[in-house]
């Protein structure tokens, strides 16, 4: 393996893990499941290539435009959809994501289903470009989950008519959501188009969008910490599977299901880190008082 | 003076009558109890005050005001709150974050103060911890702030959803059937609890209750349901010798010192 090599494969991560951070708002933290994000991951992605390729603009500033407009399309179809019930919700991403590939496909100035490139004068995301934005990332969705408005995301996750009888605008809540959830895919979007620097439709269809889900899922809801291992396993795994060729999906496919049977709650449980380091200290300090007892 | 009025509340359910021409006042500080059979509408009186369900007629003002068709979160920021029948806790989160995430309009600090956490979102968040630890202490529930609100024993999970309902700091606190299940021993103990939570807190409680010696011991006031309508209302005293009353509860010759 060369160091090349090495380095895609942690950038690829790290535009999954950003992906996936946002997902986890709105899956892990929200209870709303989505079959649709890899549509605001394609608009993520055409918007930052147009802005840097048509219009010159610094890639930087390019990528924080396509998150904002991915949120901005979340805020509508979030306005059309947000007042259904989880099943039906779950439908409509599903047709939003599928629409937006369609769309992308159909439009021939920025190469339809025959792809946009991006000329190799333009900037490359590198390592530390994943690395800077994902610790921002990963910064401030934790201090909004350990915020009241945080807390209002996983009441409406645990019970609906509870949280509005409390007061929460779950509408407003669920919007807010969808909101973060699209922006930080949308961003990844951007980092995917200048990594490869070469954008078809097809990539963004719905095997995607279940991928990011399933990174979440399997992670275990309701933990950052868990996002983050979880995108890791998944992004690595196929890679060390390589020398399988084909049978590598299969395998992956039966690690995946393995996980779920042994731990269905994901493979953090909704625990984060910190909550585990907390646990072990905990312990050791309980062990060290036994001693003393019994001495 | 009133703090809730009700004026012929109506709500129909296609054909079937669930609360017809329901008209209440509710006073200031005071403990107003509800009780009829089951099925009589209590609870979907419950639902209609707190926004729940629409109503199909009347009106219901909440200090002077009409709140018939808002939200259900916006008549919460009012100042009207209530527990469920059949407990509708936040299972998976702590009891500690039960109760402090009932406590989120007591600060304001926003979506931006919580994302760079700014000294609004600190300080926000340290008042509201403390009013957190208060509430626990006042509800003996200090002990188990760390367990599950879902691995709670029942009683617990009863307390803990009176505890969730207080932290918002309602004026009027609706509470149906809290003694569901609970044995006499318990319920004299959840009886203390409210007496002292309503004194604390300056609320003013309407109860459901199928515990005749709580309601009869709690409240200043009970209304009377049947069917959707209302059978009779007065002092505890006056209930207990209202002969429509005994009628429809003990049936034809019953003596009111038999317990429902």
């Amino acid at each position: 393996m060369s160091w090349a090599y090495i380095t895609t494969v942690l950038i690829m991560t790290g535009i999954n893990l950003l992906a996936v951070i946002g997902l986890s708002v709105l899956t892990g933290f929200t209870g709303l499941f989505s079959f649709g994000h890899a549509g605001f991951m394609a608009i993520g992605a055409y918007t930052s290539a147009i802005l840097t390729v048509w219009l010159g603009v610094p890639y930087y500033l390019a990528l924080l435009i396509a998150g904002l407009a991915a949120g901005l399309i979340s805020l509508v179809i979030g306005r059309l959809t947000l007042k259904l019930k989880g099943d039906y919700f779950i439908i409509a991403t599903l047709g939003f994501g599928e629409s937006i590939r369609l769309l992308f496909n159909w439009f021939d100035p920025i190469g339809g289903s025959r792809g946009f490139r991006i000329p190799s004068e333009i900037h490359y995301t590198s390592l530390s470009d994943v690395i800077i934005i994902n610790l921002i990332a990963l910064i401030l969705i934790a201090n909004l989950i350990n915020s009241r408005h945080g807390r209002n995301f996983k009441a409406i996750r645990e019970e609906e008519m509870a949280s509005q009888v409390i007061g929460i605008n779950i509408f407003r809540y669920k919007m807010l959501s969808f909101f973060i959830s699209a922006v930080l895919v949308g961003i990844a979007g951007g980092m995917l188009a200048h990594l490869t620097h070469f954008l078809i439709p097809r990539n963004f269809d719905m095997t995607k969008s279940t991928f990011l889900t399933i990174m979440v899922i399997l992670g275990g809801l309701g933990s950052l910490s868990g996002s983050v291992i979880g995108t890791v396993v998944l992004t690595f795994i196929p890679e060390f599977l390589r020398n399988f060729n084909e049978w590598r999906y299969v395998i992956f496919g039966f690690l995946v299901v393995l996980v779920m049977v042994l731990r269905p709650k994901g493979l953090m449980g909704g625990y984060e880190i910190s909550d585990l380091l907390r646990w072990v200290k905990r312990r050791l300090v309980r062990r060290r008082g036994e001693k003393n007892e019994s001495a | 003076m009133s703090l809730l009025e009700l004026r012929d509340v109506t709500k129909q359910f296609g054909g079937l009558v669930a609360v017809g021409d329901v008209s209440l006042t509710v006073e200031q500080g005071s403990i107003h109890g509800l009780i009829g059979p089951n099925g009589a509408g209590k609870t979907t009186l419950f639902n209609l005050i707190t926004g729940i369900y629409g109503l199909s007629g009347g009106t219901i003002l909440f200090e002077r005001e009409p709140i018939d068709g808002l939200a259900p979160f916006r008549i919460a920021q009012k100042g009207i709150t209530r527990t469920f029948q059949n407990i509708r806790l936040f299972k998976d989160l702590s009891v500690y974050d039960n109760v402090l995430t009932a406590c989120h309009m007591n600060t304001k600090y926003s979506v931006v103060e919580a994302l760079f956490r700014l000294p609004a979102r600190n300080q926000g968040e340290k008042k509201l911890k403390q009013e957190t630890e208060i509430l626990l202490d006042i509800m003996n529930l200090t002990d188990r702030r760390d367990v599950s609100a879902g691995n709670l024993p029942y009683g617990f999970q009863r307390r803990l959803e009176i505890a969730r309902a207080v932290a918002l700091k309602p004026t009027l606190l609706l509470l149906d059937e809290p003694a569901a299940g609970m044995n006499p021993d318990e319920t004299f103990e959840l009886l203390e609890m409210i007496k002292q939570v309503k004194r604390e807190f300056g609320l003013t409680v309407l109860i459901i209750e199928h515990h005749m010696d709580l309601i009869m011991n709690l409240c200043d006031r009970i209304m009377v349901l049947n069917f959707g309508r209302v059978l009779a209302e007065g002092s505890p005293i006056e209930i207990q010798n209202d002969p429509a009353v005994v009628q429809a509860y003990l049936g034809e010759g019953g003596n009111h010192d038999a317990r429902y």
